[in-house]
């Protein structure tokens, strides 16, 4: 446990090191701008605009920061040999993926969290002089706690992200690993489709192919609750808990197989 | 170098400006919906379909304020503005309702783009399409979405009564409305005044200060003070029509204009609108002046056969 924890925090030092966090500036400026401008731009919903483009600023610095750096945290340490001066410690392989893993989560967590305060700053700001009357009207409060669900739920399916990225980097160049990532993100969203194929196509066989499908992808469009909570509409709890053992089990499905592909990898 | 960098970035600015004035760009170029299927649009954005949702939304509001200006300085200069420099399809508000369709079918629940979208496209030219049947189908659509939303049934009967003067349909929408869930009590007397008297000027006053009252929006709190200003305009214009009318039924009465009549000790003076631009008479008729912000008044609807007198 030690040793995933202290193979964690270097990842963390490195993403650091690395300017990863540069992005929470970039976010800050991208926030405070479009704070301004949508009320200059728009007839009302500012804190709508606000909530929806905060919620896919997290999800999408969220994703390239998974991908990113989930694709390169094995194969960089390959690529810069350092993979033998690593291997040489008394580590497992498997620890080592784990706490890349845990690593990269971590870089994550730091992220979403400044995100999200910046994100209620900004709402805070504008609801700044907006008389209780016309605050009554939205459809859900501006610091409306429902949106940590939302930014929890973006935060669990980029950990799942980070676990496919960091599987495909086990074993594959980075830019396949970057390409199969994003298709896996594409796929995720679009396997809804893939369920109900046998509606659109005659063919069984095709349509068994697209159920199998269905059950093997990650399904990623549970975790996008993003309009929900914009629009004040209730996310179940226990729909929240299944996503998030859902997320639990295919994350575990990831490092496994990532661990045991790693773990027979001749590196001479 | 950072000098070298800024007198880069200025020259390129500079290359641009030159560009753009010897070929200018034409603002069909601009006003192009290139995917016009909603469901199509929904695949394509993933999870990301609330902000191109604001997106869409934005364009609308742009779209629509700038073909309203647009509109409105070739209204201003008598000869109009150049006519091959403006689509001609923004002449007619073309992609209004293409746009809002789009913004609520990617956000389904996008309860501002129904409303006021349902006022942009029902407003008469040049201040918008005049499509009161379009504003209507975009409402139901948003009921379709959800049922129970006494705003929308309000708004449709809002614009049965204002722009189809059908005040029937109107009042049983309002009806509809007050017998929704959370329904504002003022619903219900709205609908039976719509009935017993709609198209009179008094039930216009109580619809727009009903709507006062459940402004969302600084944006439709303004419309609606704006349409109060209007009928108190219309209240003013018929007492000094009766004024003028009795002056020119005076034997030998001078030429008519304001002076004439506080001459005449008829008026104190030059009559105000509520915008505070002077009225003027136009071949015995009184108006308000073209250039006041309340121009142009509303037309008068016709009242349901046997309503009671206002």
């Amino acid at each position: 446990m030690k040793a995933i924890a202290a193979i964690a925090i270097n990842v963390f030092r490195e993403s650091v090191r690395d300017k990863v966090l540069y992005n929470l500036v970039f976010f800050a400026i991208l926030m405070m701008g479009a704070s301004y401008l949508i009320g200059q731009l728009t007839a009302g919903q500012d804190v709508k605009i606000i909530k929806d483009l905060g919620l896919v600023s997290v999800s999408v610095f969220g994703l390239f920061i998974a991908v990113f750096i989930g694709i390169g945290l094995v194969s960089k340490e390959v690529e810069r040999r350092s993979i033998y001066s690593l291997l040489a410690k008394p580590i497992h392989r498997y620890q080592l993926v784990a706490g890349k893993y845990a690593g990269l989560v971590l870089t994550l967590v730091v992220n979403i969290a400044v995100m999200a305060l910046a994100l209620y700053a900004v709402l805070v700001y504008l609801i700044w002089g907006v008389p209780p009357i016309l605050q009554k009207a939205w459809d859900a409060p501006a610091l409306d706690p429902a949106l940590l669900i939302a930014i929890f739920l973006i935060l669990v399916e980029l950990m799942l992200i980070t676990a496919i990225a960091l599987f495909f980097s086990t074993f594959s160049t980075p830019i396949l690993s970057a390409a199969l990532t994003f298709g896996f993100f594409v796929a995720g969203h679009f396997s809804g489709d893939l369920r109900n194929f046998e509606q659109v196509v005659d063919s069984p066989t095709a349509a068994r192919l697209a159920g199998a499908l269905y059950w093997v992808l990650p399904n990623l469009a549970q975790f996008d609750v993003k309009a929900q909570v914009v629009h004040g509409q209730p996310v179940p709890m226990g729909d929240v808990a299944l996503s998030c053992a859902y997320a639990a089990l295919y994350i575990g499905v990831l490092l496994v197989s990532a661990m045991f592909i790693f773990s027979r990898r001749d590196f001479k | 170098m950072l000098t070298l960098v800024a007198v880069l970035m200025a020259g390129a600015a500079r290359v641009e400006a030159v560009r753009e004035r010897r070929y200018p760009t034409s603002e069909q170029a601009d006003e192009t919906l290139y995917l016009r299927s909603g469901t199509m649009l929904r695949r394509l954005t993933l999870a990301y379909n609330a902000l191109a949702a604001d997106l869409y939304w934005i364009r609308a509001v742009q779209y629509y304020g700038g073909t309203n200006r647009i509109l409105r300085a070739e209204q201003e200069t008598a000869a109009g503005t150049d006519a091959t420099a403006v689509d001609p399809a923004r002449r007619r508000f073309d992609l209004l309702y293409p746009l809002l369709d789009l913004t609520t079918t990617l956000d389904p629940r996008f309860n501002i783009a129904y409303r006021f979208g349902a006022i942009f496209l029902a407003e008469p030219y040049p201040a918008g399409p005049g499509r009161a049947d379009l504003a209507i189908a975009l409402l139901q659509k948003g009921l379709r979405e959800r049922p129970d939303k006494w705003e929308y049934m309000q708004d449709i009967g809002f614009v049965y009564y204002w722009w189809i003067h059908d005040y029937k349909t109107a009042a049983a929408w309002f009806d509809r409305a007050s017998k929704a869930p959370n329904a504002p009590n003022w619903l219900r007397p709205l609908a039976a005044t719509t009935l017993a008297q709609g198209g009179d000027r008094r039930s216009s006053r109580l619809m727009w200060e009903s709507i006062l009252q459940s402004a969302e929006v600084d944006w439709l709190r303004q419309q609606a003070e704006h349409r109060l200003l209007q009928l108190n305009a219309l209240d003013q214009i018929d007492a000094l029509q009766r004024i003028v009318d009795r002056f020119l039924a005076s034997p030998g009465h001078p030429p008519l204009d304001w002076a004439a009549l506080a001459r005449a000790r008829m008026l104190p003076g030059r009559p105000l609108d509520p915008s505070g631009t002077p009225y003027v008479i136009q071949d015995g008729k009184v108006t308000i002046a073209p250039a006041s912000k309340l121009f142009p008044l509303p037309t008068e609807p016709d009242k349901i056969p046997g309503s009671s007198p206002s």
